[in-house]
């Protein structure tokens, strides 16, 4: 790896967004607003909103930085540039590494308005240090880069890029415990819940709510999430190949 | 001894390539020398793309002896060594021209003082200066295209591979480009690969290689092409030679019959 072409990687990421501020606009903004939504559908049932609220927390960036980061490299295999990059003495490892930091960037702006405003704002009761719910929601980000990198590999134009968003986001969003906890699941549910990474990132942003104290089980949760999303983006660096048909 | 700038720039030898379940590139045998322009000429869909596509070392399935400076096509150490422009512009829409080169710059890890200077003369080159601000999705389809040979220029290559550089370009920016092509070949000894379509621009190479349906069917230089096709062109000579082949084709298929 080489840290020169990562970032400039990630400064030309970043650039080609400053040219869409419409783009950054929803991408910093949207959570906090659905908060604020949120806030008014739990008009005073305080817990509820707590929980739901810190749920969510674990879900946005998720959502967000796959939807960006699966467009951005679908883009970059079919205009060519991906080709001519990889001609080029760039490591793949240098690319990957180089988009992932800049949507770590973004997402850890992103978290950090929308739990500043949760817990400020809304009067969201967090037990543990905000900070934490920032770590969760950075790993979470970096887990839907690494997501969306590697189904780009599987998509020929942005049409079908979208639609991997319901295909692999929707399953962890309705089983990640946000809608039924999930040890009342029915048992094959829960199994499956248990192996859906976005579950992990959920749970640990209710250990922040609850435990003053950093426990094992937030340590275990973001070991998960940050383990799988590594995991994914060595998947996604194979699908990345110097020789196309 | 062989002198090591003796040595051709690429080397192929038996150059089979695959796509999909088609044998595009059938068993191609030729030389790129240094210091000089090699056209390639061909109808659409005779392979041009592919055979500088395995050049540079982003084709798959490619078997038989493919070298350029001496090591194997797509090897690493190459890939600093060889400018690239795919025949669709290859550049961030969203970026402008000057951006875009600044960042494959920093990519072909060109120091950034030294990087500031080849920028400048890379838009001088491509006659871009005046739109280096401009965001390239607002530029025109030969700006564009110009913006993606500019990235091919950085780093000072020693072998530059050009997929139809000048397409959609008018004549005198299509004579200043040729003339900047000439002066890298001999000022630098780069040896410069160039596809086109537009047969005037074959009477400007050194060499030039004809193709047709994954095989080459001339290797000369214009004016041997001309006297030994007895033609006043090189276009009339391609014409001659392809008809002679279809000929050929034809008189083969019958006598099977
Ligand atoms: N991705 C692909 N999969 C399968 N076959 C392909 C693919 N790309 C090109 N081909 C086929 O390979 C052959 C050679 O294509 P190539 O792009 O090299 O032609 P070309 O000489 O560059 O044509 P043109 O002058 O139109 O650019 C064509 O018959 C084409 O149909
Ligand atoms: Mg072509």
């Amino acid at each position: 790896m080489n840290a020169t072409r990562t970032l400039a990687t990630t400064a030309r990421v970043l650039r080609q967004l400053r040219h869409d501020p419409r783009s950054i606009a929803m991408m910093l903004f949207v959570p906090a607003v659905m908060l604020v939504l949120l806030y008014w559908v739990f008009d005073g049932k305080e817990q509820q909103f707590n929980s739901t609220g810190a749920s969510l927390l674990g879900i946005f960036p998720l959502i967000t930085m796959f939807l960006v980061t699966s467009i951005a490299t679908l883009r970059e295999r079919t205009s060519g540039t991906l080709e001519r990059l990889l001609a080029m003495p760039l490591g793949k490892a240098d690319f990957i590494a180089g988009y992932a930091l800049a949507f770590a960037i973004l997402a850890i702006v992103q978290a950090a308005l929308a739990t500043g405003l949760a817990v400020w704002a809304l009067d969201m009761s967090v037990a543990g240090s905000p900070w934490l719910l920032l770590v969760v929601a950075l790993l979470d980000a970096l887990l839907g880069t690494a997501l969306g990198l590697f189904v780009s590999a599987f998509a020929t134009s942005e049409f079908q890029a979208v639609q991997f968003m319901p295909l692999v986001v929707l399953p962890q969003l309705l089983l990640c415990g946000l809608f039924a906890a999930r040890d009342t699941m029915q048992p094959v549910l829960e199994a499956i819940s248990n192996v859906l990474p976005m579950s992990y990132a959920v749970d640990a942003m209710n250990e922040v709510l609850r435990h003053t104290d950093v426990t094992g089980t937030f340590i275990r949760d973001c070991a998960i999430v940050a383990g799988v999303a590594l995991l994914v983006l060595a998947l996604g660096a194979a699908t990345l190949r110097r020789r196309t048909a | 001894m062989m002198n090591l700038s003796d040595e051709p720039a690429i080397r192929a030898r038996g150059l089979r390539v695959i796509r999909g379940s088609r044998q595009v590139l059938d068993g191609l045998d030729f030389d790129v020398p240094r210091g000089q322009i090699t056209g390639l000429l061909g109808p659409s869909g005779c392979g041009k793309s592919t055979l500088m596509r395995a050049v540079v070392g982003t084709q798959a399935k490619v078997t038989g002896d493919l070298t350029v400076f001496g090591e194997p096509a797509g090897s690493a150490p190459l890939r600093s060594r060889i400018g690239y422009v795919t025949q669709a512009a290859s550049v961030y829409r969203d970026l402008t021209a000057r951006q875009n080169l600044e960042y494959f710059a920093a990519i072909l890890g060109i120091p950034r003082k030294e990087a500031r200077t080849q920028v400048e003369q890379a838009l001088a080159d491509v006659d871009l200066t005046d739109h280096a601000e401009a965001l390239t999705a607002n530029l025109s389809g030969g700006q564009l295209s110009r913006v993606s040979l500019a990235v091919a220029l950085l780093g000072a290559p020693e072998l530059l591979v050009l997929d139809e550089p000048t397409v959609g370009l008018d004549p005198v920016l299509r004579r200043d480009l040729w003339n900047l092509f000439h002066r890298i070949a001999s000022e630098r000894e780069a040896a410069i690969l160039v596809s086109s379509h537009v047969m005037d621009e074959a009477e400007r190479c050194h060499r030039l290689l004809l193709m047709r349906s994954g095989r080459i069917i001339a290797d000369d230089d214009p004016d041997a092409l001309r006297v030994r096709m007895g033609t006043a062109t090189v276009e009339e000579a391609f014409l001659k030679i392809v008809d002679a082949e279809k000929a050929a084709e034809i008189e083969k298929g019958s006598a099977v019959q």
